[in-house]
């Protein structure tokens, strides 16, 4: 018999890698209706599409790697990588994008790499990255609140839509994209960045009608952003993640907000603005979060979490995309080596 | 007159799969990387490369006994940099639009490492034949491995295959154009600079697959058999176990 011998703690919540992955799923919940609620079903049926290519493709690359296929759809990571993608793509994007892209996380980001715990990129953030460099019209073909939209769109719309390019009722993706004013609408991120290159000032750029009010507080986005706070705050309590990463991630994005804020007041976004549009809170709590590809030290992970956050709202600020969360992710993904070199913590008990 | 043919034999193997210069060797990757957004880019500057490589290993070879030990590599540099020169010239006569796609990366061919390497490694040490048939051979598996990538970037990235070969080839070379399917929207990473490294890395993990078998079917064999002692343990089998 072997007598082992293992460093504290020991008293541990014993959650296998499908509940930790399955917990993270659930705290999408509430985003995800959010979504639905105010973008209509695009985004249901983009994240089942996305689950579907996941799941035949991890299954088909366990097979030909001869590996253990239903261990490795069992950890559901596969399943979360789709999920998060799915609510990151435009809700009506064709059907051949998001295939695509999740073929593209899961087979070359990750199982090439020698799949799950093995992957040094964050395999969603990856494969949003190349579908937003190779199809940069289709992915940003973001659709409308559907309160304010001319020609909103139901179930059967949606579908139709991801599949042949025209709704049912004939509307093809741009007409959909319309507004109330008969204008495509610009996502609040969008909206502000293309104020400020053609000289407005932040406040009036405040007055698309897509802000209800003069805070930074965007129509549909921010209850959106709010709702994945909430599903971060589960998360957070039922200690599935630390609190380093996320707290960071946001303190960088205010810190950096603030200080270009005092700056230039007026020329550059503000920090509520910065924090409720686009893909922060849910960046914070679900991408800069995945276990594998960021920091394993705690230091590191807060050193990780405040460049996320700086580099965030610095390409926000002066790069050539309205958000830039998967950059910022995808690039501090490749310092993770260097961050936990040097933030070995000390062995317990190391003179000084 | 079988150790020739063996030498010939070797020759090929190396360069076109066992030694190829661009997929095991790892050289000249720059124009690898940046030229092969099409299939006839790659052709063109794999050509361009051949030629200069047979040209710098004839004339390396020819002068290997005349020329000082010590100052050696600048004189090869200065082979290869007229046989580039006139390369371009050539190219910028016959093949202007060609020309003009490729741009900078001709005359970087004097950097590319496959050519001085070959030169230092085989055509200074050995005589004219043998050294011309090394220069062909290893052109031969840049050129192929250009042509590969090329193809695979063009074919994603705008659903054609051997657009634009009449650039090279003449006016007859405008019906080699194939389309294989006509993208909705093109997959702009494959002709970006990304798409080079990921291409360049399937191909690789693609011989590596193929090694085994190809090695069965194709690989010389070896006439010498030298006796070394192993001094170190074996860790590949560790692994595989």
């Amino acid at each position: 018999m072997q007598f082992s011998l293992s460093s504290s703690p020991h008293n541990r919540v014993r959650r296998d890698t499908g509940q930790v992955m399955r917990m993270v799923c659930y705290a999408c919940i509430p985003g995800v209706i959010a979504q639905t609620y105010f973008f209509g079903w695009g985004t249901i049926i983009q994240i089942a599409l996305a689950m579907f290519t996941a799941v035949v493709t991890e299954s088909a690359i366990l097979e030909l790697r001869k590996k253990n296929v239903s261990r490795g759809i069992r950890d559901y990571s596969a399943i979360l990588t789709a999920l998060l993608l799915g609510i990151c793509l435009p809700p009506l994007a064709p059907w051949w994008l998001v295939v695509i892209g999740t073929f593209f996380s899961i087979a070359i980001v990750k199982q090439l790499y020698g799949g799950l715990g093995f992957n040094m990129f964050n395999p969603a953030m990856i494969g949003y990255v190349v579908l937003l460099i190779s199809f940069p019209i289709a992915m940003s073909a973001w659709i409308p609140v559907q309160s304010m939209a001319q020609s909103p769109y139901d179930f059967i719309d949606a579908l139709s839509t991801i599949f042949t390019g025209y709704s049912q009722s004939g509307y093809s993706l741009a007409q959909l994209q319309l507004g109330i004013d008969g204008i495509t609408q610009a996502t609040p991120l969008d909206a502000v960045r293309t104020g400020l290159l053609s000289g407005l000032t932040y406040s009036e750029t405040l007055n698309a009608n897509i802000f209800s009010s003069d805070w930074g507080w965007s129509y549909g986005w921010s209850p959106v952003a709010l709702a994945y706070l909430l599903g971060g705050l589960f998360l957070l309590g039922n200690k599935v993640i630390n609190w380093h990463m996320p707290i960071s991630t946001l303190a960088g994005v205010v810190f950096t907000a603030g200080f270009l804020n005092i700056l230039s007041p007026d020329q550059t976004g503000s920090i509520t603005f910065h924090l409720m549009s686009g893909a922060v809170l849910f960046g914070a709590f679900f991408i800069v979060t995945d276990p594998v590809s960021g920091s394993t030290t705690d230091k590191g992970r807060v050193i990780f979490g405040l460049m996320i956050g700086f580099l965030t709202v610095i390409i926000r600020t002066y790069g050539g995309y309205p958000d830039a969360i998967a950059f910022a992710v995808v690039i501090m993904n490749i310092a993770v080596p260097l961050i936990d070199y040097y933030t070995q913590p000390r062995t317990y008990g190391h003179k000084s | 007159m079988s150790r020739v043919a063996n030498e010939f034999k070797e020759l090929t193997w190396q360069g076109l799969w066992q030694n190829n210069p661009a997929l095991v060797q790892l050289l000249g990757l720059c124009p690898l990387l940046a030229v092969t957004t099409s299939a006839v880019n790659g052709f063109g500057l794999g050509l361009a490369t051949l030629l200069v490589l047979m040209g710098s290993n004839i004339t390396v070879s020819v002068v290997r006994n005349f020329v000082p030990n010590e100052i050696r590599i600048p004189i090869f540099v200065m082979v290869i940099a007229s046989f580039v020169t006139v390369v371009q010239l050539l190219m910028n006569a016959f093949t202007y639009e060609l020309y003009l796609a490729l741009g900078i990366f001709i005359p970087l061919i004097v950097t590319n490492c496959a050519i001085i390497g070959r030169a230092e490694a085989y055509a200074s040490k050995h005589p004219v034949k043998e050294s011309a048939y090394d220069g062909f051979i290893m052109g031969v598996g840049f050129a192929i491995v250009l042509v590969v990538l090329g193809a695979m970037r063009e074919i994603l990235g705008s659903g054609y295959l051997f657009s634009g070969m009449d650039l090279l080839l003449g006016d007859w070379a405008s019906v080699m154009t194939i389309q294989i399917f006509e993208p909705e929207q093109p997959f702009l990473l494959a002709i970006l600079p990304p798409g080079a490294f990921l291409g360049m890395g399937l191909i690789i993990a693609l011989k590596n697959i193929l090694d085994p078998k190809m090695a069965q079917w194709f690989a010389p064999k070896i006439t010498k058999n030298v006796e070394r002692a192993r001094v170190t343990t074996e860790t590949n089998t560790r692994e595989q176990s």
